[in-house]
């Protein structure tokens, strides 16, 4: 049953090409598709995600973290204050503008945070250390965004909003959601930058004491402090997440991207297998006539798509991995690990076994008395 | 002999278009184990649709059909793939070879759907090739082997599985005169040296010649079933009919 399978496919070798294109451009679009859209949308709540916090305090309606409205920082000791609550800092997260050397300008967000818990600040640096946001101007950025802000090197000096900045280290892999850069700097910086008063924060972030139930927690926040919500750091980074994803439509549009990848590999495999079926179809009423029964011949054309599908499989995985890898320097965020790369080989197969179908159901309906007719 | 095949009273019809075709009025035949029986009559006579009948790969409209002592007219669709499997081999006009699989592939596959798998189908496919003199043709492609070889292939897949009935549509169409003679010996041997029901449909009047009864039909009805004589046989001579010159023949 497999020999024929596979004779079968490789009898007409152009024909398999056409197959193994359409299987592979389905693997591909899926992968990167799939592998952006995860990308996407961890790099929407990476900020919380690496937060090492708790709890999240914000104004009450903040729909995602890009979009915090001010808070007065009395709702910072009233927090404190709160039973269950271990330590609470103060965090900006605001949108204001980078000057170039060149003169030119671009949209940054600056995130102020509190240097000594480094609650909410960069992970990953490879030059300087967060220590070095303590000076009174210090800046930290990405390396992936040292050309679009004008850097190239420690210590250069630039201006945010009217106000010095010095580059005093960089990151690595931290990239933004939207087009504009992550800055990273102590709370106290982030005050001018934004600009902020120096009475107000845009979130509180808590830790809640070791043995404490955060869900409590929660609720005791809501009892004492006014005018706030408090959402876990998970739910912050879902919500965040769903409204890049959904609210926007960006996320919808990469994966539709992945879907169109399925549906035009269905298109071609469905195509290619049946022209198959129906040059070997004396053969399967042959079989048939010879006491095949229908889920024999059904099988011989499963094995087949079966086949097309591992082959495609693996060079289209193999395409895959040379894009995300050359994709990275250009700051594509797309992720592959190994269950994007089992749940692609699962819709490879089931997409390929979908395609067979049309071509199953002709050779079961199939009369062995066909045979016959010369 | 045991009775391989019987037919009683097998009508069948084709629907074309709107009309209704009756292609076997009421048939009646009886197969026996050893004997090689000729279906002949010009082309409409139904002697296809009756090989097809017999080889349960179409149903009867009425009557009956027994198969090896099992009755298959009324058997489910999904029954009959069975009975070919375990009781009929099929050997076609042309050849109907797998073309992407060796000769000895082509026995194995048959042997794969009746269960027999790894070295023992090929053990077995290499015996049946043995058989029907192909020793040396086991890795060869039907691409490459003659008319002939290529029908030989197809008479080792038919006795795939030991089947005690063999069903063979034209098997000498596409083969020299000289050719047809020996696949048709090939076949009665296997009637009469292993015990096979052989039922072949020809047009081939040389034929005849091999056959222990010939089974004329005409618009759907049997119109002679004789028993065929050698020709050596006293009282012999040679009698016309609609397929051509044969050897004299006597009443079932």
């Amino acid at each position: 049953m497999f020999t024929l399978a596979k004779r079968n496919l490789l009898q007409d070798k152009l024909r398999l090409a056409v197959t193994l294109t359409g299987v592979i451009f389905a693997v591909v679009l899926i992968i990167i598709e799939l592998g952006l859209f995860v990308g996407f949308v961890r790099t929407t709540s990476a900020l919380i995600d690496h937060s090492q916090v708790d709890l999240w305090v914000t104004s009450n309606h903040v729909p995602y973290l890009d979009l915090g409205v001010p808070l007065n920082e009395r709702k910072l000791y009233q927090v404190e204050a709160v039973p269950g609550v271990a330590r609470a800092d103060k965090y900006i997260v605001r949108y204001t503008r980078w000057n170039r050397l060149d003169g030119g300008q671009n949209q940054i967000e600056v995130v102020g945070f509190n240097p000594d818990s480094t609650w909410g600040g960069p992970w990953n640096v490879v030059q300087g250390s967060i220590h070095d946001l303590k000076t009174p101007d210090g800046v930290m950025i990405d390396d992936v965004y040292k050309k679009k802000l004008g850097v190239t090197q420690i210590g250069q000096v630039f201006e945010i909003n009217g106000h010095r900045a010095r580059v005093v280290g960089f990151t690595h892999g931290i990239r933004s959601f939207t087009t504009s850069p992550w800055v990273f700097t102590s709370f106290r910086n982030a005050l001018d930058y934004a600009p902020l008063n120096d009475n107000q924060t845009t979130y509180i972030l808590v830790r809640v004491e070791s043995g404490a139930h955060i869900e409590q927690v929660r609720q005791n926040i809501l009892q004492r402090v006014d005018g706030v919500e408090v959402l876990t750091t998970r739910e912050f980074s879902r919500m965040t997440q769903n409204y890049w994803t959904f609210t926007t439509g960006a996320g919808i549009a990469i994966l539709l991207a992945a879907v169109l990848g399925v549906i035009v590999g269905f298109v071609v495999v469905a195509q290619t297998i049946y022209a198959t079926t129906m040059d070997h179809i004396k053969e399967f009423g042959t079989l048939k006539a010879m006491g095949a029964p229908n889920w024999y011949v059904q099988k011989v054309i499963l094995i087949q798509a079966g086949i097309s599908a591992a082959m495609g499989y693996v060079v289209g995985m193999m395409l895959s991995g040379l894009i995300v890898r050359f994709g990275q320097p250009a700051g594509a965020p797309i992720l592959l690990n190994w269950w994007m790369a089992l749940a692609t080989l699962a819709l490879t197969l089931f997409m390929c076994a979908g395609a067979a179908l049309i071509s199953i159901n002709k050779v079961t309906r199939l009369d062995p008395a066909t045979v016959f007719k010369g | 002999m045991n009775t391989a095949i019987i037919v009683r009273q097998v009508r069948k019809t084709y629907l074309e278009g709107e009309s209704v075709v009756p292609a076997l009025h009421g048939v009646d035949l009886e197969v026996r184990s050893g004997e090689v029986v000729v279906l002949m009559g010009p082309s409409g006579s139904g002697k296809t649709t009756l090989l097809s009948i017999m080889g349960c790969i179409l149903r009867t409209c009425a009557g009956s059909v027994e198969i090896e002592g099992q009755e298959v007219a009324h058997l489910g669709e999904n029954d009959l793939p069975r009975v070919r499997r375990e009781h009929i081999g099929f050997i076609f006009q042309s050849f109907n070879l797998f073309p992407t699989l060796t000769a000895a592939e082509n026995v194995e596959l048959v042997l794969d759907v009746k269960g027999i798998r790894g070295a023992q189908a090929r053990k077995q496919a290499r015996e049946l090739l043995d058989s029907v003199g192909l020793a040396e043709k086991y890795d060869t492609v039907p691409a490459n082997l003659s008319g002939g070889q290529k029908q030989r292939v197809a008479i080792a897949r038919a006795l795939a599985g030991d089947p005690g009935i063999i069903l063979a549509d034209e098997p000498t169409a596409a083969l020299d005169s000289h050719t047809g003679r020996a696949i048709i010996q090939m076949l009665r041997d296997l009637a009469h040296q292993r015990n096979r029901a052989v039922v072949i449909v020809t047009h081939d009047p040389r034929v005849l010649e091999f056959a222990d009864r010939t089974i004329y039909m005409e618009d759907g009805r049997i119109v002679n079933d004789a028993v065929e004589m050698p020709a050596s046989a006293p009282g012999a001579r040679n009698v016309s009919s609609s397929c051509g010159s044969v050897p004299a023949r006597v009443p079932a």
